[in-house]
């Protein structure tokens, strides 16, 4: 790796000590803010001329409490893991990576898969680099499902909405499936079902770039940007699904959701599944859907299985996917990674 | 002139990396011709992984997330 062709005078603007400052203090803001919210909502609620414990109060009060709730959350979910991620790139990734075909590349790429900040629409080129520098193609499913399925926006929200019992389940269920439809999807030599042009591609391009050195306070400003941008893209999204999480938790009698995603109904983890298989939203705007099933006494294990495929298998990536894997593969993957998503919804409703 | 390519699918962020490449030359008085790369081929042949990418006159300078404003008329001027 070349180092430092160019790196030029850091500290624009704003002193760097005003950004490190600025964190302790935010972090203090946080914390206060997001210790009043049940008392603010509630206060918020009762402004509302509506019985409190009708379906239409508890409908908002659920809203009223969980969208400043998941607005803080992930503030400070985007704002801590773009300032980790900053450590990481898809190109230290992949050299970490390359020619790895021992077993633990599986797992490997599964945990760099949550470390390695890449968006989706840079899938197609991240995919091609990692192939083409000889990263087994197993190997990079693991790091592909693992990126989304079990990033730290996930994974926080789950922990504060619903309890750090099922985020931790969800944590060692989504990484396992990751490692292992990677290790399967290795061991059945796919290869020949790339896009031709892909295949041909194997001399590899690699480009050198110079890397850049960053400060601590870089890092801040990194993660405010990402604070910025994801935050300022998914909060629509958020406000859909808590609708949607409002709408059950005041309207959908328990009865209803025992019949439709009890543990009982075995068909419901498949089910399930499907239906989550075409939505397109991310971790953020299902969370609040999967408290309000949750709370109706839906099904753990359904539950989970739901949420996976909503955030694991979605439709327009596979789409984006199609430029360099042949439809075969792609039917393939998902059938491997929803066969992992219906083993553990079909686990957790037996022992649950 | 200077032959700026921007690699991207056409996300965003790539189309605020095009129009702060404009912005910079245009601030430093040089004269660029921007071109923007968005077929996954050519992206992936340039040896771009993360995008939005620039090259300047065919040296790959950067990729991945919006580039630092100081840095980019640092390579523009270059």
């Amino acid at each position: 790796m070349t180092i430092g062709i160019d790196v030029a005078p850091h500290g624009r603007g704003t002193l760097d000590w005003v950004w490190l400052a600025g964190v302790p203090v935010a972090a203090v803001v946080w914390w206060i803010v997001y210790g009043q919210l049940i008392p603010l909502s509630e206060w918020v609620t009762s402004l509302v001329p509506v019985a409190r414990d009708s379906h239409t109060g508890e409908a908002i009060a659920f809203f009223v409490y969980d969208v400043p709730k998941v607005l803080l959350l992930l503030t400070g979910i985007v704002f801590v893991t773009g300032v980790l991620r900053s450590w990481f790139s898809p190109e230290k990734t992949r050299a970490i990576l390359a020619g790895r075909r021992e077993i633990w590349g599986y797992p490997l790429a599964a945990l760099l898969g949550v470390l390695t900040p890449f968006c989706s629409c840079s899938s197609v080129p991240l995919f091609i680099g990692f192939v083409s520098a000889g990263i087994p193609l197993g190997v990079t499913f693991s790091f592909l499902i693992a990126g989304p399925m079990v990033g730290p926006v996930g994974l926080g929200l789950l922990y504060g909405l619903v309890g750090w019992e099922v985020a931790t389940l969800y944590l060692v269920f989504g990484f396992t499936i990751a490692t292992i439809a990677g290790w399967i999807l290795g061991r059945m030599n796919l290869e020949r079902f790339l896009q031709d042009w892909v295949r041909e591609l194997n001399a590899g391009p690699t480009a050198e770039l110079p890397e850049e050195r960053l400060t601590l306070a870089d890092r801040v400003r990194v993660g405010l940007e990402q604070v910025r941008e994801i935050v300022g893209k998914v909060w629509i999204w958020v406000l859909v699904g808590i609708g949607i999480g409002a709408a059950i938790h005041g309207y959908v009698p328990e009865t209803v959701m025992l019949r439709i995603m009890g543990g009982d109904a075995w068909w419901s983890v498949p089910a399930a599944v499907v239906v989550g298989i075409p939505m397109y939203t991310n971790a953020a705007g299902v969370i609040p859907i999967v408290e309000a099933l949750l709370g109706k006494g839906a099904a753990l294990g359904t539950t989970l299985a739901f949420m996976m495929s909503v955030i694991a298998l979605s439709l327009p990536e596979m789409i984006i996917l199609k430029q360099v894997l042949k439809l075969r593969l792609i039917a393939i993957f998902v059938a491997v990674v929803s066969a992992g998503i219906l083993a553990t919804g079909f686990l957790f409703n037996a022992i649950l | 002139m200077k032959i700026v390519k921007v690699y991207g699918p056409g996300c965003k962020r790539c189309e605020t990396t095009e129009a702060m490449v404009k912005n910079a030359a245009a601030k430093l008085g040089i004269e660029v011709g921007v071109e923007k790369i968005t077929d996954a081929r050519s992206i992936a042949m340039a040896g771009v992984m993360s995008t939005p990418g620039i090259s300047v006159d065919g040296r790959l300078v950067h990729a991945g997330g919006l580039p630092d404003a100081t840095r980019l008329e640092g390579w523009l001027s270059a």
